[in-house]
């Protein structure tokens, strides 16, 4: 696995991206799948600078990402706040205009584009949440 | 990200090129509000040019469709939505709530 240590800010986004993209690529993974690979893991590092960060400036995001056979693992650490994506409410996705709450889409996106999300707060104070998606 | 504003007769069409994500969403959201405060509330999101997504622009154009239908005085409509892109705003619920034109001069004629 290749790792990358990113500041926990907004404008590496692109780069967090790029980073995931290229793994996916070079393991065989289809365009739709590799962009959905990057928005996930965007929706992932957007929710950790967004909530784990909120209050703690210079957090930063550790980035692990390779092929384990027919799958892409993604891992991403941080070293803030916890917090449980399926502690999140899931959207309703049927409800009207005027009700549709703005939260919890992310998460949502994470979970429909990938095989599997695992978040694990450690004793350490550190996040991991790894997340794991098949080729078909 | 880019975004350009033109205007018609009985629309804005607001043209967002390049990506959209929690980076550069905020001036999206500032594009639609602007438009809002210009008493424009019939807005033509042109996507052509646009690579990329996140919910960070979800929200956006969900808080802009809010404030546009509002008093019936509009709506926000999309045009020309990229495939990648469609397939997530699907997957997220909100074709249902944005009318969507594959040519953009049918989407500013819906007005």
């Amino acid at each position: 696995m290749e790792s990358v240590r990113f500041a926990a800010k907004f404008e590496f986004l692109d780069e967090i991206r790029e980073f995931v993209g290229v793994v996916a690529r070079q393991g065989g993974f289809s365009e739709k799948d590799i962009y959905n690979i990057q928005l996930a893991t965007d929706e992932a590092a957007s929710n950790m600078i967004e909530h784990a960060y909120e209050n703690i400036p210079d957090g930063v995001i550790d980035l692990s990402c390779g092929m384990e056979g027919d799958h892409i693992r993604i891992v991403l650490i941080d070293y803030g706040e916890p917090f449980d994506p399926s502690a999140i409410p899931l959207p309703d996705l049927k409800a009207d205009l005027s009700d549709r709450k703005i939260g919890g889409l992310g998460i949502f996106l994470m979970r429909k584009l990938m095989d599997e999300v695992h978040y694990e707060p450690r004793p350490d104070k550190s996040n991991v949440l790894t997340m794991i998606k098949r080729k078909r | 990200m880019e975004i350009t504003v033109k205007e018609f007769k009985h629309c804005d069409m607001i043209t967002v090129n390049g990506r959209v994500d929690s980076s550069t969403a905020p001036q999206l959201a500032q594009a639609l509000e602007a438009a809002n405060d210009g008493g424009k509330y019939k807005l033509v999101v042109n996507m052509e040019g646009l690579e990329y997504m996140s919910s960070a622009g979800f929200r956006a154009l969900l808080a802009a469709q809010r404030n546009c239908r509002r008093y019936n005085r509009g709506e926000v409509v999309l045009a020309n939505v990229p495939e990648r892109i469609r397939e997530a705003l699907e997957l997220a619920g909100f074709t249902e709530l944005f009318k969507t034109f594959d040519d953009s001069l049918m989407a500013v004629g819906h007005f």
